[in-house]
């Protein structure tokens, strides 16, 4: 039993060398695509530039509409 | 103008959505990859629309509790800003799934349709199309109101079942079918990322504010209307 117990530790260490090897291969499987090459060029700060025009456009317009509209009901009293 | 603070809020809130949800980390995930960021515009338009037909079927039973006109016109307005918000979500989401189901996980165009979320938010919208059909086919305008009042509580009673039950009920590409964490997936603090949360909620409250918004301006040009033609 006691000559057996070295066999057994080098056994057991190969197991879970081997779970954890297989855990970092899973880990490394799929490497999930982000926008990674946009970021690292700044390009995406432009994308959220225009976006943010559109919105404040949008904004701007709502804005003038409600302006105009306060006008309509002072006239209306 | 009226000044108000959360219309400037609503404007605060839309560009911190639209700076953090651009450029802020996000949650890597497979398939999804960037397009989680349109969980910061996609899944708003719905939760604004379900914030709005719910402040128009308020408006709805507060019609017939006083039949006061003015109720009907705020009840007709939110669910029209509400319908318009459901289009802009069923069109955002269409274009979502084009690419991570159609492309990324090899579905057919004809499973895509007989996608059940797709099939209840079709239902539902189109139960809204009929209110608003429903209330240009009369010609007495208390008739009208108070038709299009009881018609729109059975609407909102319809929008639940066809919206989140049904869908959730059965297996569904769309999260929050059968084998997700359950529940609402946008709202489910096991299912949505922490970092996804930190834009999720503060743009959910400014896209609502805008619509709101923009319903109030609607509702004040139909009253300006109607005062014109009670003094003419």
């Amino acid at each position: 039993m006691y000559k057996r117990f070295p066999f057994l530790v080098s056994r057991c260490t190969l197991l879970v060398a081997g779970m954890i090897l297989s855990f970092v291969a899973f880990a490394q499987n799929e490497p999930v695509a982000m926008a990674d090459t946009m970021r690292s060029n700044g390009k995406i700060y432009v994308v959220a530039a225009v976006c943010l025009t559109i919105l404040l456009g949008l904004f701007i317009y709502v804005f003038s509409v409600d302006r105009k509209l306060s006008r309509l009901e002072k006239n209306r009293e | 103008m009226k000044k108000s603070w959360w219309k400037i809020l609503s404007l605060l809130l839309l560009i911190y959505t639209v700076v953090g949800g651009f450029l802020m980390d996000v949650p890597a995930l497979p398939i999804l990859n960037e397009s989680i960021r349109n969980l910061y515009f996609h899944v708003c338009m719905w939760m604004a629309m379900m914030i709005l037909f719910t402040v128009s079927f308020i408006y709805s039973i507060k019609y017939l509790m006083g039949f006061s006109y003015r109720n009907d016109i705020f009840a007709k307005n939110f669910a029209a800003v509400g319908s318009w918000l459901g289009i802009l979500g069923y069109t955002t989401g269409f274009i979502w799934a084009n690419y991570t189901w159609i492309t990324d996980q090899n579905q057919s165009l004809s499973g895509i349709l007989k996608e059940p979320k797709l099939i209840g938010a079709a239902i539902a919208l189109l139960i809204y199309g009929a209110y608003f059909v429903l209330r240009g086919s009369f010609t007495d305008m208390d008739k009208r109101a108070r038709v299009s009042a009881v018609y729109n509580i059975f609407a909102f009673a319809m929008l639940f079942p066809s919206i989140w039950i049904i869908p959730r009920l059965v297996g569904s590409l769309h999260p929050g079918g059968q084998g997700g964490a359950g529940g609402n997936p946008a709202l489910n603090f096991k299912d949505i990322d922490s970092r996804l949360r930190m834009v999720f909620y503060p743009a959910v409250i400014g896209w609502t504010l805008l619509a709101v918004w923009i319903t109030t301006l609607k509702i004040r040009i139909e009253l300006i209307k109607d005062k014109s033609l009670l003094h003419v």
